[in-house]
């Protein structure tokens, strides 16, 4: 049992392992994310019932929230692998790491720029200097830090453990976004979906709301599988094994 | 050799050091000074619009003089090769982190608390709550000064790490801000005030306990390559 653990995985300190894997599971996860995308957008902006209080604008409860969820769950995601890179010296987490990184500043953006959005027709303002909102700005200030620390870096090996550093210090500010509603008390409403209570939502906005997440969840490990796949590539051109890659496409063009 | 001995040399090192750099020391404290007075000029001179923007303002100050200063942390070591041969040496490498960022305190945070009266004079901050930013000052720059050796060791190597160093620490700098200011605030409103200031001394004290060895690794990466 534990010798198959450990071969399981020492399988992920190899690049080419992944590199060969990760093509079906890309695939196959952009599409599965597509679809249930597709259906839960559909569902929900067109037919899930109008909310009580804020008529159709709560509609957009169906992008806001993934793409905050996915904003913080790919940041911790990039805290353990950089920390599984630092222990263990497994370059390809930091490879992963690396390429979470556009994925969740996108995501924090998105959940940013959908936020705005339905603040104004809901508490009549753009932005407010809300806890959530606050810290919500300052995760996609994180994003972009650890970016730029990786393209200053000469060396893309000290790149990858100075940002695995940075993201660990800065997982100081996932528990303030989750809890800033809950302390400060402000203009943000409190979490809607809680695993010890009733979801106080409808069954059909809870459905549409929940594959909507799943989706995005789906999206983004595809996207980021993607991007990983290009970085290994990248990374990894002086081996044998990429350079004949490399050839087969371009022989099969 | 013990350890005592071989801290208090790098001590002494440090602030001899410091003492021959006078000139960079008195930058941060013209800046603070500087960026003091430009509020009321590009904002408002109503003294009393000022007294309620003025622990913000100082301490808005304070943080980027402390930025300012912290580029220079371990940049002459780095350069001439002395931080190699300390992180080879007997002394554990967290002491010697703690050391000078201690001396960094010592020399920049300390004195920046101790000019923050004059400066809270000219915003018209009552002088009652003086006092409690004097406190929040003290134990905030040196949570700054703590928080910013990793963003300081992390861009050592960098040619022109100044302005990535900014953009890496402050959205740390955040929750100590919040917690500084939110004290001074809520003692000029009459509001108790004892919550925000343990947080901030709670921040100061975790950082203290794990930012040098985060620098130390940080180092590490430096000076390896």
């Amino acid at each position: 049992m534990w010798q198959a653990f450990v071969r399981w995985f020492h399988k992920w300190s190899s690049p080419k392992w992944f590199y060969t894997m990760s093509q079906p599971w890309s695939f196959w996860l952009g599409w599965a994310a597509t679809l249930i995308i597709a259906t839960a957008l559909v569902w929900g902006l067109l037919f899930a019932p109008v909310e009580r209080l804020q008529g159709n604008s709560y509609r957009i409860i169906f992008i806001h929230v993934p793409s905050a969820f996915l904003s913080q769950a790919i940041y911790a995601a990039i805290a353990v692998l950089g920390l599984v890179g630092l222990v263990w010296k497994m370059k390809l987490a930091f490879f992963v790491a690396k390429q979470c990184i556009p994925v969740g500043a996108s995501m924090a953006l998105l959940a940013l720029v959908t936020g705005a959005i339905w603040g104004k027709p809901t508490w009549g303002t753009w932005w407010e200097w809300d806890a959530r909102l606050t810290s919500m700005l300052v995760l996609l200030l994180l994003y972009l830090g650890l970016w730029a620390l990786h393209n200053a870096m000469e060396r893309p090996e000290s790149g990858d453990r100075a940002a695995a550093i940075l993201a660990l210090v800065g997982v100081v500010n996932l528990p303030i976004i989750k809890f800033s509603v809950e302390w400060w008390n402000t203009l943000h409403q409190p979490a809607t979906l809680k695993f010890t209570e009733a979801p106080p939502m409808h069954t059909s906005m809870l459905i549409p709301f929940l594959m909507a997440i799943l989706g995005f969840y789906l999206a983004s490990m595809a996207w980021v599988l993607m991007r990983t796949r290009l970085e290994i590539l990248q990374r990894e051109r002086k081996s044998r094994w990429v350079e004949d890659e490399l050839n087969r496409f371009s022989e099969g063009q | 050799m013990t350890l005592l001995p071989l801290l208090s040399s790098v001590f002494r090192r440090e602030m001899q050091l410091a003492y021959r750099r006078r000139s960079d020391l008195a930058n941060p404290l013209l800046f603070f000074l500087i960026v003091v007075v430009l509020f009321p000029l590009g904002v408002t001179p109503d003294m009393a619009k000022l007294a309620e923007m003025a622990p913000g303002v100082l301490w808005v100050g304070a943080l980027l003089a402390n930025l300012l200063s912290l580029d220079l942390l371990f940049r002459s070591d780095y350069e001439d090769g002395s931080l190699e041969q300390m992180l080879l040496a007997a002394l554990p490498p967290t002491s010697l982190v703690v050391c000078k960022v201690g001396v960094h305190w010592l020399v920049t945070g300390l004195p920046l608390t101790v000019m923050a009266p004059l400066l809270s004079v000219m915003l018209g901050l009552p002088g009652s709550a003086l006092p409690l930013l004097m406190l929040t000052l003290a134990l905030g720059t040196l949570s700054l000064s703590l928080i910013g050796g990793i963003g300081a060791a992390l861009t050592v190597g960098l040619q022109k790490g100044g302005l990535l160093l900014t953009l890496l620490i402050m959205p740390l700098f955040v929750p100590v801000i919040i917690f500084g200011t939110g004290a001074v605030q809520a003692q000029v409103a009459g509001l108790p005030w004892l919550a925000q200031l343990a947080m901030l001394a709670a921040m100061t004290t975790g950082s203290l306990a794990l930012a040098p060895l985060l620098t130390v690794a940080a180092l590490r990466i430096a000076v390896g390559d």
